[in-house]
This record gives C-alpha cells, structure tokens and sequence, in this order.
C-alpha cells in the first residue's frame, strides 16, 4: 500500500505543466511549471482570474487530467499510475454543477457512494449525516432541480465528502451564489477545516481566498505570481491602507500625476484612482488641500484584489 | 456535529490502493443503472415492446397476408410472418442498442456531464464505458427476449432450441452496433450528428439489410452491398436459427463478422471516451 510519511506533503508539484492541443493544432500551455506544496489540514487556495490555469491545476489534483510535463504527487502517490487510489481519498466539488437531475437528493449521496465501494448501510449512514451537515435534511427526498443555486452547491459538497476524503478539492465553490449562501457556504467549509481536512480552493473572489485560505498562490496566465498567506501578501505587495477615489470621467490619467507623490504608488483604474499608503486619511487631507474635488472617496485597508493589481497590473474580476 | 470526513490514517474507511478489476468497476455502478431503469423502463415501454409489435402485425400478418409464395423464395420461410419476424428481431437489436448510445452518452458528457462525476471517484472511463455498454446489453436482451417469448405461440419458430440461440445472436448484433455508436458519440461534439446515424445508417440498414425481403431480390450489386453490412448477418443468422435453417459455414460466417465487429467498437469505445475525458 503506497503509504506517506505524515510529513510528507498532501500535494506535492514541481515545474508542474499543462498543455492542451486544439482542434487545428495548436497548443495552448494552461500551466507554465507551478511548484506547490499544500500540508495536512490547511486550507490551500489558487486565487486568478479566469483562464489563470486554476482549474487546469484543479483537474490535474483530481487525478482525472494526465500531467503534461513536471512532477505531481498526491497523498505521495503519482496521479498517472495511482490514479483510482488517489481518486478514492479526494473530495471533489466541481466549478459545474454535475448532480444527477432526475434522482432525489438523498439517492444523489447515496449512489455516489456506492461508486467508492461503500456498505450499502454505511452510505445511507452517512448520507444522513451529510445531509445534517450541508443542513439540508429537509430536502431529503427533493429533486435536485428544485434546489437553489446554494442548496445545490451545498449538495455537492456534502457529495464531495461521502468518502470521508483526506483532501477536499472546490473549484470556485462559491461562484454564482448570492451573498447569503456564500456565507452558509463559507462557514460549513470552514467546519471542515476545523475537522482537519485539507482544503484546496480555487477562486476569483478575493474576499473568499481571505475568508477561507490560510495559504495561497496568486496565479496568472499559467504561472504563480506570488505565493503567501493572505497577510503576508498584502504586507508584501501592498500598503495598509488604499485610499480610491472617483474624478469626473476622463480626468483620471492627469489627476493621477499630480497626486504621484502622495502615496507609495497610484493605479489608475477605468473608474477610480487607487492611492496606496499607509494613512489613507492623510492622504484624502493632502488632495483636498491641493484643491482636487473628488466625487466619492473611499479609505479602505489592502485586500488580495490589491496584491493582484500589484503583480500583475490588472484587476481580478473584470 | 458529524464528523464527516477523515482525520488521519487511523480511520476505517474504504481504501482503493489499486485500479479496480474491469468487473468490479462495471459493478459499483449497478445501482445507478438500476435507478436510471426504474425512472425509464416505463417510457420505453412504447419503443420497446409495442412498437415493435406493430410492425409484426402491420408488416408480418397485415401486409403479409398478401404474400403467397413458395418457401424456397423466402429463404426456406413456410410464411412471410415466419420469414419477417427474425429479421425484425435482428433489427430492433440494432434499434434499441444504437438508441441507448446516442443521446444517452451525449448527455453523460455534455448535458448532465454524470460521466465527469463519476470520474472524480475511483472508477475510471474504461468502467463507465464498461457499464454503459452493460446496459445497454440489459436493454437489448430484454427487448429482443420479449419479442421472442410474444412470437412463440404465432408458429414462426421450427424448433425451440432456435429461438434460444438467435436470443443470443440478437444480442451480438445490437451490441456489434451499440459499441460503434458509443464510440461515434463520445466523439462527436453536437447532437446534430446523430441525424447522420438515424438517417444515413439506422433507416437503410433497417430497410434493406434482408429483414423485409430476401436480398436476393436487390439484384447482384446491391446484393453484395447487403451483405457486407453487419445487420444483414445478424438478420441471417437470427433467421436460420429460427426456421432451423442452418448452413454451417454462412453461419459462421455471420458471426464471426458481429464478434469483429463487436470487439473492435468495443475497444474503440473505451479509446475514445478515454481521449475525450482526459481532454
């Protein structure tokens, strides 16, 4: 039995690459040699834009998408000889919604399970316990289709788990759902954590990667930028405070040169000015004695979005 | 709180540290394929076993009441019903099988995308396949038992042991077609290529494979067409099982065209969805 060592990473990877050929040939690298390392019981995020190779990444840890170059090794297994082994101890919550429409949400657990070579009466167990867990035992026998877009995600979720897995993988699990059941959603994940499972988590939101990742990478066009905690990377890559402020359309690009000076670095977005420093009031004090008249202004501590900017001169979520 | 998820190695839960044997594999997704035959089974009733049945009394007695011929002209057939009805077994094979791999495998990976699911456990592509060619075996043989069983007190069967062993034929021939099918549709993007299969390969092949008429009557040419298609040896073979028939070396023939034929769809099958799930 391929066994590791606890301090063995969950994830290991080195000069990890994918590369997908198209239809007319030509070859697309999704991920351009990543090296990363995610321990027991962490919660491990991917944070990127789209297309930023997140779930290339994502689908080469599920051990379903063959490696195209470099080392991977999960639960120190390799995924291309390991594969169903490795498969049998993750948890995967998908970023598409892959729940069985016609069948009710119990027999949505419990089939799944029994995919795992799990006791018929051992799933049923623990699709009931599942189910307390997402808190949707109410909806035992609801067809999937007349879930909420939450209740769904939720469904996954507690899907992702009947296998008692060691790591639990969440491709934007909190993409297209309103605040209130991001939050419900948050909170059930960050019970798992406290239970000691490995979170691997992809997202765009910068506010989810805070919430949730005690570590991260910042990933962009197939590479990683930057690699930290959240406190870390803003502490490195941004200033304790931002303050934004709005000028009328069009006057951003000149407002910006005579403001330079006041903050450690300006960024001129299409619809405000980012002044970083590490007292924005102060710095809203300077530009209304240089007689500047911003429409709205705003001082706000750094978040990730900011570490974003930073690295790669874009915003997160365009 | 529950727990529900594993806290270290102490656990005991359900460990795979090796692929899964091929049946093992097939297995684990026997209560799936149960829950999807539950919600089906009475939908497909129609298709399945009246429809059929319509052609037999359309086809064989109706239209067959015309028909006075000598059996030499029907392939050795005492009636026209006893001559229609293997082929038309032969070709609702072909039917159910090639039905049950088209949209249902374009659905698996595109619609309701069950196939990524359950990828994400220990199975692997070559059991999906496995399993969705397994059901589709279920599927055929009962349709095709059924059919059998109605026909049996209508006289068209010289021997008992006939039918028994045509079951088997009707068996092979509907997987010789369902394999290939399941490998054009986990290739195929778009559901708009199925038109291709219905009109250009289900309709003619079902027409003109020797199921309604001997295919000596299609003159030389076309006659040598015929029997290069693979439903034209399971109407055969079928049809001389059932009217005790049997010529040893066209038999054999016959089914070592559907066994080739089956196996290389087959192993095109589990390529393909392989290739098209790693993408």
């Amino acid at each position: 039995m391929p066994h590791q060592p606890s301090a063995e990473p969950m994830i290991a990877a080195r000069d990890l690459r994918k590369s997908f050929t198209g239809r007319d040939g030509t070859v697309v690298e999704a991920v351009k040699g990543i090296d990363i390392e995610v321990r027991r019981g962490e919660a491990f995020g991917f944070l990127g834009p789209n297309g930023a190779g997140k779930s290339s990444t994502m689908r080469m840890i599920a051990a379903v998408s063959p490696v195209s170059g470099g080392e991977l090794r999960i639960l120190g297994m390799d995924p291309a000889e390991h594969g169903p082994a490795i498969r049998s101890r993750l948890g995967v919550c998908p970023q598409e919604d892959t729940l069985d429409n016609e069948l009710n949400v119990f027999d949505n657990l419990y089939i799944y399970g029994r995919y795992f070579g799990i006791a018929k009466r051992e799933v049923r167990e623990r699709a009931d316990e599942l189910l307390e867990f997402v808190q949707l035992t109410e909806k035992r026998t609801a067809k999937v289709e007349d879930l909420s877009g939450g209740m769904k995600r939720r469904l996954t979720i507690a899907r992702s788990l009947i296998n008692r897995p060691d790591i639990l993988l969440l491709d934007e699990p909190t993409t297209g759902l309103d605040p209130q059941a991001r939050h419900v959603l948050w909170d059930r994940l960050f019970r798992l954590k406290q239970q000691g499972v490995t979170l691997v988590i992809t997202t765009h939101y910068m506010d989810e990667a805070e919430q949730l990742c005690d570590r991260l990478v910042v990933m962009d066009r197939g590479v990683i930028a930057a690699e930290g905690s959240p406190l870390d990377l803003i502490r490195e890559y941004s200033t304790r405070e931002v303050a934004e402020l709005r000028f009328p359309v069009g006057d951003h690009d000149a407002t910006a040169e005579k403001i330079a000076d006041l903050g450690e670095r300006v960024e001129v977005l299409p619809d405000r000015l980012l002044v970083y420093g590490d007292d924005g009031e102060r710095v809203l004090d300077q530009i209304h004695e240089r007689g500047l008249r911003p429409v709205a202004t705003l001082v706000r501590r750094s978040t990730l979005e900011d570490v974003f900017l930073r690295l790669t001169g874009r915003t997160l979520v365009d | 709180m529950p727990t529900v998820a594993s806290t270290g190695a102490t656990d005991a839960v359900v460990r795979d540290d090796r692929r899964l044997s091929p049946l093992t594999g097939a297995l684990r997704q026997y209560d799936y394929w149960l829950t999807v035959y539950q919600r089906t089974w009475k939908g497909s009733i129609i298709t399945s076993f009246v429809s059929p049945l319509f052609y037999v009394l359309a086809m064989g007695v109706l239209l067959g009441g015309f028909v006075h011929v000598s059996p030499s002209r029907l392939e050795g057939a005492p009636s026209y019903l006893a001559f229609i009805v293997p082929g038309l077994i032969a070709a609702q094979a072909m039917q159910t099988a090639v039905f049950e791999t088209t949209y249902p495998v374009m659905g698996a990976l595109k619609w309701h995308k069950s196939f990524y699911a359950q990828l994400a456990t220990p199975l692997e592509s070559r059991d999906l396949a496995n399993a969705f060619l397994l059901f589709t075996l279920f599927r055929v043989a009962t349709t095709c038992g059924v059919y059998f069983v109605v026909m049996a007190p209508f006289g068209v069967f010289a021997t008992w042991w006939g039918p028994v062993a045509a079951w088997g034929v009707t068996m092979l021939t509907g997987m010789a077609f369902g394999a290939w099918t399941f490998a054009f549709s986990a290739h195929v993007r778009s559901e708009a290529s199925f038109g291709l299969i219905f009109r250009l390969g289900l309709i003619p092949l079902f027409l003109f494979s020797g199921a309604f008429f001997p295919i000596t009557n299609l003159g030389p040419v076309l006659e040598w067409v015929a029997r290069l298609t693979p439903l034209w040896h399971g109407v055969n073979l079928t049809r001389m099982l059932c009217l005790d028939t049997v010529d040893r070396s066209t038999a054999a023939v016959n089914a070592l065209v559907l066994v080739v034929v089956l196996v290389s769809g087959w192993y095109l099958a589990l390529r393909t969805l392989a290739r098209r799930v790693a993408q």
